[in-house]
This record gives structure tokens, sequence and C-alpha cells, in this order.
């Protein structure tokens, strides 16, 4: 049987559960061996286990994974969004130091929107189609301020002005459908902020929109996130997404931590096949046009009954490397990786970064096999938005 | 919004003309010859039958008659009806066979009392149905949820005039627990005898309509809770009250606004069963009693005017639709 709980890794300094800078504040945010479960009528769904993981003030935590691999819904615990009497939750969520996990709703309630905000995907189906833009941010103001609603009105106008909605003063009576997608966005965005929260989560805050509208609003968070010196968890599929915005990157499969990192040791040394696989699914525009992208084999695993020892085994394509049935019957413990300190994978084979380079990295950039053996930063540019990303200067320019 | 009320009038216009032809075409080519009303079957001679189709002006073409009983909506007329001329006085849509008074104004006294019945009823199946749908769909999959549904199918499976009955005879009759049922006018019998009176029909309007109404609310907020911007109504840190009222509610009132419509334009052309069991001079038992003597004129009325009704309320409910909800545009 596999390990259904697990403590918190024990990984040294770094690990999951303090970020890689080790500055001396407290993270903000502190998950420990978080499991949450879902008793449906086929059977127990495990939808997270055993997640630990912190965000610190001012920091940008990237979770990556599949559908289903359960990043939504471990942000959906810290929100306190999941309904106590449908769900099993166990292990500890701290909010600014307060234990939230199994807390009563009226108290969660002054917790959500005020200290903890969320941005969620489809901002069309996010916002009340009958209430006014404007509405809808005074009202979460005035959730958690006790003020008229004309010194609420204020706030919202300037809050669609600060997220750059044009002629805010007017705007703000417009209906969301009156809306683009990225300005609906920008909206949802402002409806968040409005409290100053010290953690934002944003739940792929850009797969609804345009190509074109992504970039800006990413930069409008970045932007957003060094004036308000709020943490961000942003939670997407999406490398290129990781790349721009996050300082550390989780990645999650099957409801547990699988690789966790600085998103340069991410992006660099991968050291788990799944991040191989989330890697080479990207499309490089800088690539050659004529180059296939390779999907990650199979489908996510039921989480009503995970696959034993490693949930990726039955996809993963470099079993025959670990001796032994290994894989299949012993769950990897989360162990540090070999190219600094704070990185962990959740992997038996022996000597992965050789793997990455000789076999994974000609695959998906030939170009830039030479760089990364000298430790040099490749550069994925799924969504052409790498630009002003926090570690810029180790950066190759683009060709 | 202003133009598009008047179109849906000019439409709903329309309507109501292609219903009157229709009734019109049934009142001359349908099985029951008007004259045969007024020659009494004993003494009907071919000659007599005759007179009578000329006297009643049955012997003119079709199109000049109906022009003739159309005219009645613009101006009053005179009818010559068995021999006797009747004034009938605007809005004129004949004269009744057997009551020799105007239709319209015949059925228009009995309005207050089936309006009565229908408001009443309305608010007894509204509060009754909305509040347990609500209830069961924010405890769904509870026991309070089964019971509420179970006890509704249940309700739903017993014939409405098998429960009115029942309820008349057990609650009227037996135990006397209300008083006798009927319509009384609350202005010139007082407030008291006039809910004392429809006290019973009103709660068994209630029940029998609310069954329909907890399964239709409680599906419309089920689906409401689970909508995205619910989550972010609870994201926001609003309180669970205000989530469940401002947020849900509000969506989940929509599809339910759409039976309430129609539901209420039926039960104000007269509710027959209800009616006929609490012995209360409505619209509908006018109408069951018209079918029953043929009385051509008079059945036409019921029908356009509950025709009128059903027109009526669907442009009420578009309207209320773009109330509700800002993305619907009415033009």
């Amino acid at each position: 049987m596999t390990q259904t709980n697990e403590p918190a890794p024990q990984t040294g300094t770094g690990g999951l559960s303090e970020p890689t800078d080790g500055a001396a504040t407290d993270p903000f945010l502190v998950v420990e061996d978080l499991t949450v479960k879902f008793p449906t009528a086929d059977g127990l769904v495990q939808a997270v286990t055993g997640l630990s993981y912190s965000v610190e003030q001012g920091k940008t935590l990237g979770i990556v994974g599949e559908s289903g691999s359960g990043k939504s819904v471990s942000s959906l615990a810290v929100m306190g969004l999941h309904d106590a009497k449908r769900t099993q939750m166990s292990g500890s969520i701290r909010v600014g130091g307060k234990e939230v996990l199994g807390l009563a709703n009226d108290k969660m309630r002054r917790i959500r929107g005020r200290e903890v905000a969320m941005i969620f995907q489809d901002p069309l189906t996010a916002l009340h189609p009958f209430y006014k833009v404007g509405a809808q941010i005074s009202e979460a103001y005035r959730a958690h301020h006790d003020v008229s609603k004309s010194v609420a009105r204020t706030k919202a106008i300037e809050m669609l002005d600060r997220v750059g909605i044009p002629q805010a003063r007017t705007r703000v009576d417009d209906y969301p459908h009156q809306f683009s997608g990225g300005m609906r966005q920008r909206a949802m965005i402002a409806m968040a902020l409005v409290n100053d929260p010290s953690l934002v989560i944003a739940d792929e805050p850009t797969t609804a929109l345009d190509v074109t509208v992504q970039a800006q609003i990413l930069d409008l968070l970045q932007e957003l996130q060094k004036d308000f010196n709020s943490a961000i968890i942003i939670i997407t599929h999406d490398l290129g997404v990781v790349a721009e915005m996050a300082d550390d990157v989780m990645v999650m499969y099957a409801g547990r931590a699988v690789e966790f990192g600085s998103t340069r040791q991410i992006l660099t040394h991968p050291e788990m096949p799944y991040t191989w696989g989330l890697l080479s699914s990207v499309p490089d525009v800088t690539a050659d046009p004529e180059a296939r992208l390779i999907p990650i084999k199979g489908n996510p695993p039921s989480l009503l009954k995970p696959p034993t020892g490693c949930a990726f085994h039955p996809r993963c394509p470099h079993m025959d490397k670990v001796p032994g049935n290994l894989c299949k019957t012993t769950l990897p413990e989360l162990t540090p990786g070999e190219h600094g300190e704070g990185h962990v994978k959740r992997c038996h084979l022996p000597d992965p970064s050789a793997i990455y380079v000789q076999e994974i990295l000609p695959e998906i950039a030939p170009d830039l096999v030479e760089m990364t053996i000298n430790d040099q930063f490749p550069q994925k540019t799924g969504t052409g938005l790498v630009g002003d990303s926090p570690s810029d200067d180790a950066l190759p320019k683009e060709r | 919004m202003f133009g598009y009320i008047v179109r849906r009038l000019i439409a709903g216009v329309l309507v109501l003309i292609a219903v009157s032809m229709m009734v019109f075409a049934i009142f001359f080519y349908g099985p029951n010859d008007p004259a045969l009303a007024y020659c009494p079957e004993s003494r009907c001679t071919p000659q007599r039958l005759d007179n009578l189709r000329h006297n009643l002006g049955l012997d003119r073409p079709a199109p000049q008659q109906y022009v003739e009983y159309m005219s009645g909506l613009v101006k009053s007329r005179h009818i010559e009806s068995g021999g006797i001329s009747i004034d009938c006085n605007w809005p004129c849509l004949g004269v009744s066979f057997k009551y020799r008074v105007s239709v319209f104004h015949y059925l228009w006294d009995r309005f207050p009392a089936t309006f009565s019945v229908a408001a009443g009823g309305a608010i007894c199946f509204l509060i009754i149905g909305l509040f347990s749908g609500i209830f069961a769909a924010r405890r769904r999959g509870t026991m309070a949820d089964k019971a509420i549904v179970s006890t509704s199918l249940f309700i739903n499976a017993i014939p409405y005039y098998l429960l009115a009955l029942l309820a008349y005879l057990y609650l009227v009759q037996g135990l006397g627990l209300f008083p006798e049922t009927g319509y009384h006018s609350p202005f010139k019998d007082g407030p008291f005898k006039f809910v004392g009176g429809l006290a019973l029909p009103w709660l068994m309007l209630g029940i029998a309509y609310s069954t329909q109404y907890a399964r239709f609310s409680r599906g419309a907020m089920v689906d409401a809770l689970n909508e995205d911007y619910v989550r972010t109504a609870r994201a926001k840190g609003l309180m669970e009250r205000v989530v469940v009222r401002r947020h849900a509610l509000r969506a989940a009132i929509v599809p339910v606004v759409t039976i309430f419509g129609l539901d209420f334009a039926y039960l104000l052309a007269g509710t027959l069963f209800t009616e006929k069991i609490f012995g209360i001079q409505g619209m509908g038992l006018a109408g069951l009693d018209a079918v029953q003597r043929t009385d051509l004129p008079m059945i036409s009325a019921y029908t356009l005017i509950s025709a009128a009704f059903i027109v009526v309320a669907n442009i009420v409910v578009d309207i209320l639709y773009s109330v509700i909800d800002p993305r619907v545009r009415l033009a």
C-alpha cells in the first residue's frame, strides 16, 4: 500500500517549508502536511496528500501541474472554501501565524478577502452577471470595512483606476458583460486587492484570456505585488507564466508535491520525469517550427485509487533506469536535488541530472545543452512572456 | 425598452385577433348551431329556425358578422337577441344566449373573486415553494432535503381535485376548522369574511402548486450555489446569509419567474376545480357553465379574456427578465 500520510519533508535548511531565499521573516502562509479528501458515491477522492509549503511576504510561489493534480484544491483549502460537510481535511494551514484549518465559517470569513484573496480563472463566470462591477468591488470592501456605500464606491473607482481600467469613474457602473475579457480580469484583480490582502492566490489567472492580454495581466500582477508587498501563489499549467512570475515553483502530481525549488532550479535542472514532461510539452516559439511537441503519455491517474508507489510510474518513461520494482512499490520521499539548496524532488532515479542533460534537453532545446552544462539558464519562451522576470539578468537574451 | 413593449403589445394584439377568428370559426362551423339555443326542442320547426337565424343575423356572410362582433371592442352595440334588443355597452363581446346580458360584463363582475383566489393562492405557493426549495438546496443530500423532495412528489401524485375535495369535506363540513368557503367582497362584507371564505382555497392552491415550485427552486438554487460567482462571493468574505440571498437567490429566481408568470395567468383565467369545490362564483365556473349550456358568446369571450391574460403575462415576464438580468436587452 501507498503511504497516505507522511511527515512534512525534512530537507535541511531549504525545502518545501522554507523559501530558498531564506530571509529572517516568518512565512505568511505555512501549509503543513495538508490532506484533502472528498467522499463521493464512488469512494474517497484523495485530492491532496501530505502537502507542505510556505510563502513569504512579497514572494511568489508557482504551483504547476495538470488538471486534477490538486493545485486548485489545495489553494481553495487555504481560502477555507471547501464545504466542511463534504470534505475531509487534516494537517495545518497557518495564515499570518493563525491556524485556519477547521476554523468556524464566521471566523474564516474575516480572513477571506481581507488577508487572503483569490483571483479566479474565468472572470466572466467569477463575476456576478447581475451586479455592476463597481458594486461588486465595493461589496468586497464593505465586507471588511465599516464604511458608507459612497466611500466604498470611491474606493472601487480608485482600484479600477489602479488596475488600468480607462475612465474608471464611468466604467464603475458597467456590468461585467460590458467589459472585455482582459478588463474583467483587471476588475477581478481590483476586487481581490481592494482590502490590501497579504496573500493573493491567482488560480490560472490568464488561462481564459487572449494571449495578447495574458502578458498585460501578468505584468499588472507583478507591478501590484511590488506596491502592496503581498505574497502571491500563482496556480498554472503554463511554465511560461511560472518563468515570468514565480520565485519558487512547486510541481504537483496526483495530489502530492513531486518537485520543489527556485524557478531557476526547476527550469534549468529539473530532476523529476514529470517536470521534464511538462517542459517538453511547452511549445517554444524560437524552436524549429517542424519540431513536434512531446506530450506526456497517458492520462492523470484516478484519485479514487491512486497508483501504488510513485503515482507517476504508469506514465514514466524512465522506470527501467530504477533498480527493481521500486517505482511500483515504494513512494519516493522528497529528497534534495543535486543543484543547490532548497531543491527537492520525489523520484527514485539514481542520476536524474545526467538523464536530463543527455536525453531530455537535446529534444526540447538542442541549442541549450551546452549552456545548461555550463549552468546557464535555458530560455523557455512558451508564451513569449520572458522579459522582466526576477532573475532576468541570468537569462540569455532573445536570439 | 419602450419600443420593445409597444412591439410586444402589437404582437399580442395580433395573437388575440387570431384567437378571436378561431373562436368565431368554431362558432360558425362548429357542431352547435347557435340558433338552436333559442329553439326549444319540442316546438322547433325548420321555419322557426330560419327565422331565428335571420333575427340573430346568422344568415349574413361570416366576415361581415366578424367585423360587427369586433366592433364591440371599440364601441357599444345594440344586439337583437331572440326578439329582444339588448344594450351591450363597451367593451362588448356579445350577449349571452342564456342570461341576455353582455358577456364581458358578466365575466368581469366575477373577476374579483377569481383574482382573489389566484393572488392569495400564488402568495401561498410562492412562500411555501420557495422557502422549502431553498431550504432543501442548502441542505442538499441531507434527510431534510430528501424529506422535502419526497413530500413534494407525494403531494404532486394526488390529483388536486381529490385533495381539495377531501380538505373541504373534512376541514369545513366535518371538523368545521374553516368557515364555509366562498367569495365575499372585502369592501362590502369586511376583510374577515373575505379572508375566512378564501383561507382554505388559498391553502389548498398553495400546497398543490408549491410542490413544483419547491422542486424547481431547489434545482435552480443548487445550480446557482455551484456557480463561480457564488464562490467569488464567499472568497470576498461575505457572510453566508448575504452569499445565499444576494448572490445565489438572485440568479435562482430567474427561471422561477418564467413559470410563475404563466401559472398566474392560468390562475387568473379561472381556477375551475377550486371554484367548483369551494363554491366560489368566479370566471372559471362561469366558463364551465357556458360550455355545459353551449352559450357560445360566453365561451368565446371567456377564451379571449384567458388568451389576453396569457399574452400579457408573457410580456410582463419578459420585462421582468430585463429588470433581473442586465444582460437581457429588450429590443
